[in-house]
């Protein structure tokens, strides 16, 4: 399939954008209005850039640019595909959403070093996008590197030294991610030359011994912490001590997304749907992302405070997606990208109303949540929205990728991955149904007035809450996800 | 057949050169006292000093001064290179040594002493990672 | 012929004599009026810095330059060679002496008052040491320039904390003795069996003799002289006091040169003195030095982490740098060679800012000790941040120039089959974090309601300039480094392990 590419430079600019912004934002911290200004300028301006390419990526075209020749043959390059279109609509959009939030939970409680907050939040929004239009693996470890840095401010936001030593966490999970990550980029740049990313995989990378194909596969999967498979998963819950918007936007979102994109990436663009095939390392990691989905949601129905609960959900959610593009059929991964945006909707949905319960109610524990419902009708509303999405029930988003996941492994025939899919999606109402259940139906301990989180709150978790419906109802409207989704899966399974 | 001592003897130069330079460099790691450890600088360079002029040595050689003359051709001149050289290196030794000794002056104002354990645990009192005015500042507070 | 024309044609000299006199001449401008030092110097070096880039332009453009001093013609004169390598490294030196000097104007009046006129001379001697060092193409006036460094390091670090700094002085004099000793020893061992003192010309008598004990021997007093004098582990033990008790400004110019020009007079002894043949193959010298240097950068890195002064962490972090450098050359492939080459330019910007920002923060708060960092993002913002971004260099964050070189080395480690040195090399950009962030925590976080009294008290202008120039030069070059690689080391790794490219 030849895909006709022209070059532009709105992916840097769309980068850009934000790191400007963050510029401003720090010689504007003295005055909060027009700080957040920047903020809400730079957010619009940024998803204005980002759909200003989406019908060149619509037409199958490819948006290339390179920016600087950083070492021979080692350009730092962006190239905008429909995949990479995906994570930076979502990404761009909810920032939006979250800058929002963000104003009314940091206000409403006083936090701290909110200019701090404000810049780090703007320097990783441009490191998320900057990962989804990384032409190469090189520009890609540069953003992923800076993800890391750029939001460890936001995870020891409070700076107690609990919040430290959590920050301390995260940190060494993912440099040493980070590690692993450059390890393996240098061993493809060795043995091909070069670290661009191409539809069918990097050519030469099927000359390689199966060991070392192994070894770099494994490196590359480690490298990809930040999607948190299970042994390397620790470091999410622990930064769930960060405040509830950078819980919502970039433990459910940007750094966790960048993550599976990444292992997404890496899979398909890297090794490719063909060499997964013939070196069968499909299935191991198939197998092993399994253990993932199933532990983590046993994990999370041990959990009472809510934060960590959705936390664990999210370490399994994330899951799927690298098993979409691990189960390597067009439904498979067809169900594996639409897993993106689709949980980032649902699942920023539910962290903002866990917010809006920590700022309204002051409420974190499941165990104090009793008939909350009361109180916060409309949020719970949202949260159930939210919940019904991750279980998997329609008409909510969540139930169309799993559809696809699920033809995916029945086309392959293997009924542990299909068993796998069914056990969690049981788990998943195993652990959301509780919630559910005790702000609802349970008797509160003492009479609760209603009393709904500030408006900038409770319209941001009510658009995303709508949002998660329509794509629920209406999937295949044009130019919508599924579209992108289409079109990226034509281009790495060669129009099949 | 020749012996050891036939060695030794043939080229007693090399060897004194050898004893002189370890027996300096003994000294220089050794030795306590900083005074002795600059003397024993001393003595390894001035080892240095020796090696080069006897390799510039020639059995019969004489000061290379041209000779003019029917037996000009004859003459053996010594190698002047290496004289050169080590009257450079010596002004070298004689500074370094200047600049020792004047830290040693330096070193005695400060400690009372020049013996290099009495001077350690000196430095170990005065806690060396607290400048003067974190000190105070702890004082303050 | 005109002025001009004789200042053209001996360029390569000047760099070496304008410091020279300048030098002598700085007690002449401190006798008319103390404050005319700096501005003095501040000349100096930006004549020199002109003339470096000038010589290193010509020998890009129309290839090596040979000079004769006094007309003498090789190799009975002394030959003043200026090939990519040293005109590289020339240049790495005259810039960041004229960073260091720029510094220099408050950190010297507060910390070193009454000392101004002698600094300045001395600090100009260093410069014309250093850089007869790089310059010569004379193995014995390397010699003597090599003890015009030490000599005025030496009292360099005499000037700085009372009583230690003499101490750590007087341990580097007798270590610099030492290991000057053995390069002298060596340098009359080479004399005595090639009977000339030319770098060149014994380059081309000695493959024939390769066989003699005493060439073997000439290349191991040099390789211990050498060692000693750049603190490769474990002969290190001189460095940390040295570095640490020296006043802020020396700190920065030894710390960024010094070492530096160790392993570049290594570099040349190992493949312009003796040749790429005997140094890997018949002696295999450069396999051992990868192997000291691997331990090297994982001691340094796990010492500096027990260190709770920061110029004694940044020195054993030095350590394991120099440690970076010496892998790379002992890789012998061209990459590898290229990642060492290219460390030695961004080492000296990265540790060079970090010593900068470590005396400005002694020069704001009388501080050193990391635990008492407390507030300081609040109280020296751009300081700090300068540190931010040199620390992060360091660790090797893509985007510095602690990026490139850590890119080139550990591709290079794999060209020549040694997995091991990139565990090396990657294991310790995570001790690198380690000890870099718990001063990052120190700065910016832990008690945030204690900081809401500080006030800003950011260091002077002239210290804030060359150390925002060289953080901007971090990040500058980890985006394009594409020039100096491309223009020099690319050639120059070639040229040095004779390969036709």
């Amino acid at each position: 399939m030849v895909t006709e590419t022209i070059e532009l430079i709105t992916p840097v600019l769309a980068v850009l954008v934000s790191l400007v912004a963050s510029v401003l934002i720090l010689a504007s911290g003295k005055y909060p209005n027009i700080r957040e200004g920047w903020t809400f300028l730079a957010a619009f301006t940024k998803f204005g850039l980002v759909m200003s390419m989406l019908p060149l990526i619509l037409d199958g075209k490819i948006i290339t640019y390179t920016i600087v020749e950083m070492l021979p043959n080692l350009p730092i390059a962006f190239k905008v595909d429909a995949f990479g279109m995906l994570f930076a609509i979502v990404a761009s959009f909810l920032w939006i959403i979250v800058s929002s939030y963000s104003i009314g939970y940091m206000r409403t409680l006083k936090e701290h070093a909110q200019t701090r907050y404000y810049f780090c939040f703007a320097i990783a929004l441009s490191s998320a996008l900057g990962i989804a239009f990384s032409a190469n693996l090189v520009t890609l470890f540069l953003f992923y590197e800076l993800l890391t840095i750029s939001t460890y401010p936001l995870v020891a936001h409070i700076e107690t030294p609990e919040a430290i030593s959590a920050g301390r966490k995260y940190l060494a999970y993912l440099m040493i991610a980070g590690v692993f990550l450059l390890f393996a980029t240098l061993v493809v740049y060795h043995y091909t030359g070069t670290t661009e990313f191409a539809f069918g995989g990097i050519a030469g990378l099927e000359l390689l011994p199966k060991t070392m194909l192994t070894i770099l596969f494994a490196a590359f999967m480690i490298g990809c912490a930040k999607a948190a498979f299970m042994p390397l998963h620790a470091w999410l819950p622990a930064a769930m001590i960060a405040p509830t918007p950078v819980s919502a936007l970039l433990h459910a979102v940007a750094v966790v997304k960048a993550g599976v994109f990444t292992a997404v990436r890496i899979i398909l663009y890297v090794f490719g749907v063909d060499l997964m095939q013939a070196s069968n390392l499909w299935l191991y990691m198939a197998y092993f992302v399994s253990i993932t989905i199933i532990l983590a949601s046993v994990y999370a129905m041990r959990q009472n405070n809510l934060k960590r609960r959705l936390a664990y959900s999210t370490v399994s959610q994330l899951s799927y997606v690298v098993l979409g593009a691990l189960l390597i059929t067009p439904h498979g991964i067809t169900g594996g990208m639409l897993h993106i945006p689709y949980h980032a909707f649902m699942k920023i949905t539910l962290f903002m109303c866990a917010g809006a319960l920590i700022v309204t109610a002051n409420k974190e524990n499941i165990s104090e949540m009793n008939g909350i419902a009361r109180q916060m009708p409309i949020t719970m509303l949202a949260f159930t929205v939210g919940a019904l999405g991750m279980i998997g029930m329609p008409p909510v988003g969540g139930y169309i990728t799993k559809w696809f996941l699920l033809l995916g492994a029945a086309e392959l025939d293997n009924m542990i991955l299909i068993a796998v899919l069914l056990v969690s999606a049981v788990l998943n109402a195993a652990y959301f149904f509780p919630v559910i259940y005790v702000a609802f139906f349970k008797k509160p301990d003492h009479e609760l007035e209603y009393k709904e989180a500030p408006l900038t709150m409770l319209v941001p978790i009510v658009i995303t809450a709508l949002i998660s419906i329509l794509i629920g109802v209406w999937p295949d409207a044009p130019g919508m996800f599924l579209d992108i989704v289409n079109i990226a899966v034509a281009n790495v399974t060669g129009g099949v | 057949m020749t012996g050891i001592m036939d060695i030794v003897y043939a080229e007693y130069n090399y060897w004194i050169y050898v004893a002189l330079m370890m027996i300096g460099f003994y000294a220089m790691i050794a030795k306590k006292n900083l005074v002795k450890k600059v003397i024993g600088a001393n003595i390894f360079q001035s080892a240095i000093f020796l090696f080069y002029i006897s390799l510039s040595d020639i059995t019969g050689g004489t000061a290379p001064i041209i000779v003019h003359g029917e037996h000009a051709a004859e003459v053996i001149y010594t190698n002047p290179v290496p004289h050169v050289l080590i009257l450079t290196a010596i002004v070298v030794a004689v500074s370094t040594t200047a600049v020792a000794l004047a830290l040693i002056i330096r070193i005695y104002d400060e400690y009372g002493s020049l013996d290099e354990d009495v001077i350690l645990a000196a430095r170990r009192n005065l806690q060396p990672e607290f400048s003067e005015y974190a000190r105070q500042k702890e004082v303050d507070s | 012929m005109t002025g001009f024309d004789i200042i053209i044609n001996n360029l390569p000299v000047l760099t070496v004599v304008i410091p020279l006199i300048a030098g002598f001449l700085t007690t002449i401008t401190g006798w008319i009026d103390r404050r005319l030092c700096w501005y003095w110097v501040m000349l100096t070096m930006f004549i020199v810095v002109l003339i470096t880039s000038s010589n290193l332009l010509t020998v890009i453009n129309s290839g090596t330059i040979y000079y004769h001093l006094g007309g003498w013609k090789p190799p009975f004169g002394i030959e003043y060679v200026i090939d990519l390598l040293n005109g590289f490294v020339c240049i790495i030196i005259a810039f960041i002496g004229l960073m260091v000097a720029i510094y220099s104007k408050e950190s010297v009046k507060k910390e070193l008052p009454g000392k101004t006129i002698p600094f300045y001379s001395i600090f100009l001697l260093l410069i014309t040491g250093l850089m007869g060092m790089t310059i010569t193409g004379d193995i014995f006036n390397f010699y003597v320039f090599l003890e015009i460094s030490s000599l005025t390091a030496y009292a360099l670090i005499a000037m700085g904390d009372r009583g230690d700094g003499l101490v750590a002085s007087f341990n580097y004099l007798i270590m610099g003795t030492v290991a000057a000793s053995f390069i002298l020893l060596g340098i009359g061992y080479l004399y005595a069996v090639t009977g000339t003192l030319n770098m060149a010309d014994m380059q081309n008598i000695l493959p024939d003799i390769y066989g003699s004990k005493v060439v073997l021997a000439a290349l191991a007093f040099f390789m211990a002289g050498f060692s000693i004098k750049i603190g490769l582990f474990p002969l290190h033990a001189w460095l940390p006091d040295a570095y640490t008790h020296a006043p802020s400004t020396a700190s920065a110019l030894i710390a960024g040169l010094m070492t530096k020009v160790g392993v570049y007079a290594m570099i040349r002894f190992m493949f312009s003195v003796f040749t790429p043949a005997f140094v890997i193959d018949i002696t295999r010298m450069t396999e051992i030095l990868t192997w000291a240097a691997a331990l090297a950068i994982i001691m340094g890195s796990v010492f500096a982490i027990a260190q709770s002064d920061i110029k004694r962490m940044l020195a054993y972090s030095s350590i394991s740098q120099i440690g970076y450098i010496l892998l790379g050359v002992g890789l012998v492939n061209v990459i590898g060679m290229q990642g060492g080459l290219l460390h030695i330019l961004n080492h000296a910007f990265m540790k060079c800012a970090l010593f900068l920002v470590a005396g400005a923060i002694f020069y704001r708060t009388g501080i050193r000790n990391i635990h008492q960092f407390q507030g300081l993002g609040k109280k020296m913002p751009v300081t700090t941040i300068v540190f931010l971004i040199a620390a992060l260099s360091m660790i090797g964050v893509p985007g510095t120039v602690g990026f490139t070189s850590k890119w080139y080395l550990a591709l290079g480690s794999i060209e020549a089959g040694q997995w091991i040195f990139v565990l090396v090399i990657l294991v310790s950009s995570l001790l690198n974090i380690v000890y870099f962030w718990r001063i990052f925590d120190n700065i910016w976080f832990g008690n945030p309601h204690e900081k809401e009294h500080i006030k800003r008290d950011e260091a002077p202008l002239t210290m804030l300039v060359p150390m925002v120039i060289l953080a901007f030069l971090c990040i500058f070059f980890g985006f394009f480094a594409y020039y100096p690689l491309h223009y020099i080391l690319e050639p120059l790794s070639n040229t040095l392990l004779g390969i036709m490219p």
